[in-house]
Order: C-alpha cells, then sequence, then structure tokens
C-alpha cells in the first residue's frame, strides 16, 4: 500500500491522526448509507417487477383488443377514428426524497370524468371493440405510469448505490490503510531518530569519558615525574 | 407541466393517441433517434418505447437512463415481449448488488453485500 510522502515529524503526525478519526467516521456513515439505501433499493426493484409482469399483461390484452378492433372495422376507419386524438394529457411532476437520491412521481392531470368517458371519435362508424380497446388501453396506461416511476427510481437508486459503494470501498481500502500505514512509518521514523540521539549521547558521554580519564592518568604521570 | 411520449410502430403505439399521448411513429433505426429527439423536445416526463424499437437505440436510451428526466419505458409491441423490459430490471440489480441474483426477488433482508 501506497504510503503518503510526508515529512516525518510530530506535527505531521497529528494532522494525520486526526486525517484518520474523520476516515473511520466518514467511512463508518457512508457504510450505513449504503446498507439504508440498499434496504430501499431491493423494495423499490420488487415493486418495480411485479408491476412490469402487470403491465405486460394488462397491454397484451389491450394489444389483443385493437387487433379485435380491426378485424370489425376497416383499418382505414380505426386509424381515422384514432387520428382524432383527443385532449392533450398532460402529467405533473413531483419529486420524491429518498435518502437523498431525489426520485421523481409522476402525476396524470386529473381529465373531467366525463370527457374521459366518451372516446374521442364518432361513434357511428366504429365499433364496440375499439371502444373496449381503448378502455382495456386506459386501464394498462396506469399502471404504465406507476412502473415509469418505480423504474425510473430502481435506475437513479443503483446509481446512487454504485458511488456510494466507490466510496466505501475507496475509504476502506485506500486511503484508511495508507492513513494507517503513514502514521506507522511516521512512528517508527520518530523512534529510530530518538534512538539515534540517544546512542550519539552515549558515544559523547563515551567519548568524554574517555578523554577525562585519559588527562587524569597523564596529570598522575606529570605528577608522579615530578 | 410535462407530456408522456410513446414510440413504435404504427400498431402498437396509435391506440395511445386515443389517451392523449404523443405518439410519434417509427420504424428504422434513424426514425427511432428521431423521435427520442422529438420527444425530448415536446417535454416528455415518460418515454414509453417497445421493446423492438428500444433495441435499435440502445446507446442513447442508455444515456437517458441515468438522467432525472425523462424515464424511458420499453413495453412490449404487439408481436408480443423480447424480455428487455425484465432484462433492464436485472441490469439494475446488478448494478446497485454487485451481482446478478436472478430470482432477486428472493433475497433475503438485509443481506450484507460487500461489492
Amino acid at each position: 500500500m501506497a504510503e503518503i510522502r510526508v515529512n516525518p515529524t510530530r506535527m505531521e503526525l497529528l494532522r494525520l491522526k486526526r486525517r484518520l478519526v474523520v476516515a473511520r467516521r466518514g467511512h463508518k456513515l457512508l457504510k450505513d448509507k449504503r446498507d439504508e439505501l440498499m434496504k430501499r433499493f431491493l423494495d423499490v426493484v420488487r415493486e418495480n417487477r411485479t408491476r412490469r409482469e402487470a403491465m405486460e399483461r394488462q397491454l397484451a390484452a389491450a394489444h389483443r383488443g385493437f387487433v379485435l378492433a380491426r378485424a370489425t372495422m376497416r383499418p382505414e376507419a380505426v386509424e381515422s377514428a384514432l387520428m382524432m386524438g383527443s385532449a392533450p394529457l398532460m402529467l405533473g411532476l413531483d419529486t420524491l426524497n429518498v435518502m437523498s437520491v431525489e426520485v421523481p412521481v409522476f402525476l396524470p392531470e386529473p381529465q373531467d370524468a366525463a370527457r374521459s368517458d366518451v372516446p374521442p371519435y364518432g361513434l357511428a362508424s366504429t365499433s364496440g371493440e375499439l371502444d373496449g380497446a381503448i378502455l382495456a388501453l386506459r386501464g394498462a396506461f396506469e399502471g404504465m405510469l406507476s412502473l415509469a416511476a418505480a423504474e425510473k427510481a430502481a435506475q437513479l437508486l443503483a446509481d446512487e448505490i454504485e458511488r456510494t459503494r466507490r466510496r466505501v470501498n475507496s475509504l476502506e481500502y485506500i486511503l484508511i490503510p495508507s492513513l494507517v500505514e503513514t502514521i506507522h512509518s511516521i512512528t517508527a521514523k520518530l523512534e529510530e531518530n530518538e534512538r539515534g540521539a540517544r546512542t550519539r549521547l552515549m558515544k559523547v558521554k563515551d567519548r568524554l569519558v574517555e578523554r577525562a580519564v585519559a588527562e587524569r592518568a597523564e596529570r598522575e604521570r606529570l605528577a608522579g615525574n615530578a | 407541466m410535462y407530456r408522456v411520449g410513446v414510440i413504435g410502430d404504427r400498431d402498437s403505439v396509435m391506440g395511445f393517441r386515443a389517451l392523449g399521448l404523443v405518439v410519434l411513429v417509427a420504424e428504422t433505426r434513424e426514425e427511432i433517434s428521431a423521435a427520442v429527439q422529438e420527444a425530448l423536445r415536446q417535454d416528455c416526463a415518460v418515454l414509453f418505447i417497445t421493446e423492438h424499437a428500444a433495441v435499435l437505440v440502445p446507446d442513447e436510451l442508455e444515456a437517458l437512463r441515468l438522467r432525472k428526466l425523462p424515464a424511458v419505458v420499453p413495453i412490449p409491441s404487439t408481436r408480443g415481449t423480447l424480455g428487455l423490459g425484465m432484462e433492464q430490471v436485472k441490469e439494475t440489480v446488478k448494478k446497485a448488488v454487485g451481482v446478478d441474483i436472478l430470482g432477486f426477488d428472493r433475497a433475503p433482508e438485509g443481506k450484507e453485500t460487500d461489492r
């Protein structure tokens, strides 16, 4: 693990120790966030799955209805009936905050009941099957809209989970180990310096003693000669 | 205010006109990618696209996936489903959990996952 290149001083050591404390706390918080996100995500994705299954069933039924309608009417008549269109459906948008992930909520503008029951085309040239098909499609559409919200929520949450996981891992496997290692190496270096200083002092003292002994021997020799 | 868009072959999407959606009929690759741009231009917050159309423009849809809007939702066409929608749900799970737990609905509660 690469250690951080810093001067091995006591000040650096203190700084690194403080950073380590912060990193550990951040790691713990992010890990909690990831776990909670995961919990929410599993709920959302489960809902996503059941809604998708239901939607695919409903939509297939609606498609069958249209096939029937085309069979009972001239294709051009179906075309022109549908070409009439209807009042544009507007969608309100709200956002829901799930663990600080902004998730969209779609609110279809309520169309007044009277209008939504009456098909937008003339009844003379169309068959009952077409009405039925459109009704089925309307039913399927509600499911489709809630599926859209659930699916988007799942995707956005998955994205956030992935990001959080990367952060947790980089703290856990990169930053924290390298801080620990650097702190260790600085401590070792400081101790080494201390030992070096001590041995140097001892050496100096030895030399001083040696010199003192030699001087005294010299004095005694001179005194003996005198 | 936003609108809802539908892209796909004529038979699959025409019915949505009766619901007041933005219906864009497109079948070739170029038509579909033009339709996607048109849907964005018309402020579609939700964009339904038939699976048969979605497989032709995977890159463009992928780019929209991480944006907050629009929500792109693959739907089965009259020719049935390709399983693309479910596949996408599984992809999402794989991205979040890290492994493709196929029966993800049976995953144990609060399962610890590190990767």
